[in-house]
């Protein structure tokens, strides 16, 4: 795939049609991949695409569709999502980028490999169910169940959004994903373990924006909690309850627009679930408004600005025990 | 530092009994940048102004906290009365300590305590105000009657004669509204036609009015003053300007199978019609659902028929779009549907009809010219039920809670007129209770009973059936606690009103408020009862709840004389509290558009080009202060808070909430 994807590139750099491409490289190890914009046909040696390639690119894409001339971007179903949803809030320019869909069948998530006991990782390969580790110790077999991320494994679509061209296989929406049973547990909490459970893992939270920053959601030109206008804005937590305020305010900000891509937890050093938080919301969305995917459609006014006259009235609140 | 001033108010004993005003004043004289405080006994009357007017001047102050009752009642003039020293209006506030605190309270520390939170809240907030300007706006000079109804005639005569253009908006092919079905008017019983066509006549020859009848409301853009409205005229295939309303075209269309709702359906009419005789404005439209030619391409008689050249088939739909200074609702009302009401057989028995369609069977222009006859089989009946408060004052699903005003009377009418014209019918009345308040009612009412010997039953018909030529009814007699079976020839129910069923969605093109039942919401139900709390938008006739004609006008005129008031004014000041977006940190996402209940957001792509960075266009919001209503929607959809409202900043809320929580 990834010279297939390098091959295509090359052609498009060579015919004008595009003047750079976004993808991925590999940083200091193999499976530190980060996206990367390759000015010219020489650079792409330096491209890779493989199943480390989890990272969501489409967020670079608003300030590269700003410059002149047009970019070819790889993305993968659930980027595209992500794209869209910036297409639709206006922060892409559209014609700014050739978009080839490609297909991803989950990508590995380095922390399950080494709680594995596999170290030393080089390199990785998919063979059917088991991807293979190339270590310096020679090669690994994992299942792909044991070591692929949470969001792939709870995958909702592997079907794209807005592409111009599609390399390799076109999916489906996976109408099966279990992606809302760990946000049922929750609900099934007292608000007092729920409550618990939050302050476990909100706790860890050493605020150091990286989920904030990689959200595709959070593309604010200037974000509220750097807005010295908005009260909200220290850095310094006074107390530690100021750091779930924190998410639970970015979480208010991305409800209705968080198309789920699971970035926010793929990159928090602390390991904490916050896909969960925003899971919490779509689950709500499409109970109380009916399904709503963001980035599914372009046109659709989300749930959240938008009233219709069967709209839930407030007091489901109650009915659901939210006074308690 | 800004220099404060804090006066509170007792207003008598509304606050003083229960808030310790002395106390309040010494403790927020306490607060930081507080220079004055004191307490009056009524801070609203001149004395009370005056003291602080003289405070303004004697201590220098920059801003004023007023501690009264709700803002709602006196922001205004207390604002009139700083602004007439030359202190901007915006640096004052009022921290409610009545409607929100002596009033619900009634421990007076805790009441003193919670009024002494509320002026600090206050006095944070007014730290931070900033004088604010308001615009002004021009009114454009004309106004709007949606529904030509007797509501609408009479309003759009009132405004015309002071000397305003109005359009009247009427989705029928003419005006008139219910009033055109009706046969003789309580309680004078002089006939409905007699008394409208003249006013139809006046609203057609009106040089300030112009009538789109067969349109419909389509868009409303804009604000008090400056209305955009988008109008749609439905083609009637018949160019309005050439028809001269002959009626020839009327008689010779082959097509005579169509539902006649002039008549409610009681008769036919051609695919080509005129409502009635005295129609404004009197020209042919073509039902397009029954149209031959339209719906074949054969036939063309009309055209042929019609010496004028007015019949076009290609006519298409048309948009128009028109300025308006004010708009008012005058959309009127329908009689429920009765096929929930199974047990009065109204869908079994054609004898079963509603007091609508009887006062058709009534009238010289209905199906029988007014000879009153069975729609069955044309005989005369002998015995006549009616039934009072089908579907009005129900609690089951089908019926309406309320009261639809009209039927006791127009019921009493029905009945008298029966007895009058053939008096060797029965008539049997059935009611819950009759309701006959008004000038000359009661006493139309008594000669029913009196002088014209109707049979009034108090209680409900529980059951009609047809058997036979008969209609069985069962009923009970509540006073006399007896069973009552009747064998009618007809059976008139008085089905409950209710609101247009346009009239919702045009509530929500207007953003003006209704209530459950779908009527519209008056801003004040004792205080502005003509008037929408959506500014420039006034309400008229049954479309505000059920009322008949004598009121309807009534309430008509009071409608003009407000829409005259707001059309006489060159400008209107507007709400300097309307919200900006700071472009700087803008991502032009369109949040706050998607919310905004008003359209004012628009957005622009602007150059923020920095040397550093090269160029960089971004797209940006900006509100329309003319359109905006300071609603402060946008500013908590914002998410990166790009957006805040002048004299609502996020600031100066957190400030009040801090001092709140301190
Ligand atoms: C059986 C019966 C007998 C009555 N007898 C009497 C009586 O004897 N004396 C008396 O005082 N009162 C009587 N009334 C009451 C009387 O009919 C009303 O008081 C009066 O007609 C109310 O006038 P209106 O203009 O508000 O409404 P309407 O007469 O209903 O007029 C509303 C107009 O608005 C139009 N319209 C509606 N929606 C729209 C829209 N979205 N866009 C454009 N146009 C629209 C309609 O087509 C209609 O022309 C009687 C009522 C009934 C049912
Ligand atoms: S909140 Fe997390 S899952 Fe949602 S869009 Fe942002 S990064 Fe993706
Ligand atoms: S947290 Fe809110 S303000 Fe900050 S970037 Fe995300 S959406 Fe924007
Ligand atoms: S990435 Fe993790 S640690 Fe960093 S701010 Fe977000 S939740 Fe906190
Ligand atoms: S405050 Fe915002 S949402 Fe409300 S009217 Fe003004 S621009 Fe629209
Ligand atoms: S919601 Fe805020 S950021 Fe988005 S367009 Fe409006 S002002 Fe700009």
């Amino acid at each position: 795939m990834q010279e297939a994807m390098i091959a295509r590139a090359k052609e498009l750099l060579a015919d004008g049609s595009v003047s750079r491409v976004m993808g991925w490289k590999k940083g200091e190890f193999s499976y530190d991949i980060s996206p990367a914009v390759f000015e010219n046909a020489d650079q792409l040696v330096d491209f890779v695409y493989d199943d480390f390639c989890g990272a969501n690119v489409s967020k670079y894409l608003i300030n590269e569709s700003k410059k002149e001339g047009k970019i070819l971007a790889f993305l993968k179903p659930c980027d595209s999502y992500s794209f869209a949803q910036l297409l639709k809030e206006h922060r892409i320019d559209r014609e700014k980028v050739y978009v080839i869909g490609i297909p991803s069948y989950g990508k590995a998530d380095i922390n399950k490999i080494r709680a594995k006991g596999i170290d030393g990782v080089l390199g990785i390969k998919s063979e059917g169910t088991d991807f293979i580790v190339d270590t310096i110790y020679g090669e690994e077999k994992i299942a792909k169940f044991e070591a692929m991320s949470e969001r792939c494994l709870t995958c909702k679509s592997k079907k794209h959004v807005d592409v111009d061209e599609m390399m390799g296989e076109e999916g489906e929406w996976n109408a099966e994903s279990k992606r809302f049973d760990k946000v049922a547990e929750l609900e099934a909490m007292t608000p007092d373990e729920r409550f618990e459970f939050w302050r476990g893992e909100l706790s860890r939270c050493i605020r150091c924006n990286a989920c904030r920053n990689v959200c595709p959601a959070c593309t604010c030109v200037s974000c509220v909690f750097d807005n010295p206008n908005s009260d909200i804005n220290n850095k310094a937590a006074a107390s530690s309850f100021e750091e779930n305020m924190f998410h639970i305010i970015r979480a208010f900000h991305v409800a209705g627009r968080c198309t789920d891509c699971g970035e926010c937890s793929r990159v928090c050093p602390q390991n904490i679930p916050l896909h969960l938080l925003n899971r919490k919301f779509i689950k709500d969305i499409n109970e109380l408004y009916g399904q709503y995917q963001a980035g599914a459609n372009a046109d659709e006014k989300y749930p959240m600005v938008n009233f219709t006259f069967d709209d839930c009235e407030p007091g489901i609140v109650y009915k659901r025990g939210g006074n308690q | 530092m800004q220099r404060i001033g804090v006066f509170v108010c007792h207003c008598g004993t509304n606050i003083a009994a229960t808030v310790d005003v002395k106390k309040v004043a010494e403790t927020l004289l306490q607060e930081p940048g507080v220079v004055y405080a004191t307490d009056y006994q009524y801070m609203c009357s001149e004395a009370g102004q005056n003291m602080i007017k003289d405070a303004i001047k004697a201590q220098n102050l920059t801003g004023v906290v007023i501690c009264s009752c709700s803002p709602r009642m006196h922001e205004a003039t207390f604002r009139k009365a700083v602004a007439a020293v030359g202190m901007n209006p915006y640096m004052l506030e009022v921290a409610n300590i009545r409607e929100q605190c002596s009033w619900i309270h009634k421990n007076i520390e805790e009441a003193t305590e919670k009024a002494i939170i509320l002026g600090r809240a206050a006095v944070a907030k007014v730290h931070l105000n900033a004088p604010l300007i308001a615009g002004q706006t021009p009114v454009t000079k004309r106004a709007l009657v949606i529904g030509g109804g007797i509501a609408g005639i009479q309003c759009a005569l009132d405004i015309a004669d002071a000397g305003y253009q109005v359009d009247i908006v009427e989705k029928e092919p003419t005006v008139g509204g219910k009033m055109t079905k009706i046969d003789k008017t309580f309680p004078t019983l002089d006939c409905s036609s007699c008394i409208l066509t003249p006013k139809m006549v006046d609203v057609a020859q009106n040089e300030n009015i112009k009538i789109y009848s067969y349109s419909e409301v389509e868009s409303v853009k804009g604000f008090v003053g400056n209305f955009t409205v988008g109008i749609k005229r439905k083609a009637r295939y018949v160019k309005e300007d050439i028809c001269t309303g002959c009626g020839l075209c009327t008689e010779k269309c082959p097509q005579k199978k169509v539902p006649n709702d002039y008549n409610l359906g009681l008769d036919t009419k051609r695919a080509i019609y005129i409502p009635f005789a005295q129609a404004v404005p009197k020209v042919a439209t073509i039902d397009a659902d029954y149209c031959t030619m339209l719906k074949t391409g054969k036939c063309g008689v009309c055209s042929k028929i019609c010496t004028a050249g007015a019949i076009d088939y290609t006519q298409q739909d048309e948009h128009l779009e028109e300025q308006y200074g004010a708009i008012v609702v005058a959309t009127g009302y329908n009689p429920i549907k009765l096929d929930a009401f199974d047990e009065f057989a109204y869908s079994q028995s054609p004898d079963v009809v509603t007091s609508l369609e009887f006062e058709r069977l009534m009238s010289a222009s209905g199906p029988n010219g007014g000879h009153l006859v069975r729609p069955s089989d044309h005989k005369e009946p002998k015995t006549i039920v009616f039934v009072q408060c089908v579907g009005s004052r129900s609690t089951v699903e089908c019926g309406k809670p309320y009261c639809s005003k009209i039927c006791c009377m127009y019921t009493c009418k029905h009945a008298m007129l029966c007895r009058e014209k053939y008096p060797d019918t029965e008539v049997y009345v059935f009611y819950i209770d009759v309701r006959t308040p008004g000038k000359n009612y009661d006493e139309f009412y008594r000669r029913a009973v009196e002088e014209y010997d109707v049979h009034y039953i108090k209680g409900m018909v529980g059951k009609v059936c047809p058997e036979g030529d008969k209609l069985k009814v069962q009923a009970s007699d509540l006073l006399t606690n007896e069973q009552l079976h009747i064998d009618a020839d007809m059976v008139v129910l008085a089905a409950a009103i209710e609101a247009d069923k346009s009239a919702r969605p045009l509530a929500t093109l207007l953003t003006a408020s209704m209530d459950t039942n779908d009527f519209f919401t008056e801003a004040h139900a004792k205080l502005r009862p003509v008037e929408s709390p959506t500014a420039g938008v006034f309400l008229a006739g049954c479309a505000q709840g059920p009322k008949d004609i004598p009121e309807t006008v009534t309430q008509a005129g009071a409608c003009a004389s407000k829409v005259i008031g707001l059309l006489a004014k060159d400008h209107l000041v507007g709400n300097p509290c309307v919200a900006h977006s700071d472009e700087m940190m803008c991502n032009g996402c369109s949040t706050c558009a998607n919310v905004c209940p008003y359209g004012a957001i628009t957005y622009e792509t602007k150059d923020f080009s920095r040397r550093k960075d090269g160029t960089l266009m971004r797209r940006v919001a900006s509100v329309n202060p003319a359109v905006c209503q300071g609603c402060g929607c946008c500013t908590v959809a914002c998410p990166s808070g790009a957006m805040d409202l002048y004299g609502f900043s996020t600031k100066q809320i957190m400030s009040e909430v801090d001092a709140i929580c301190k």
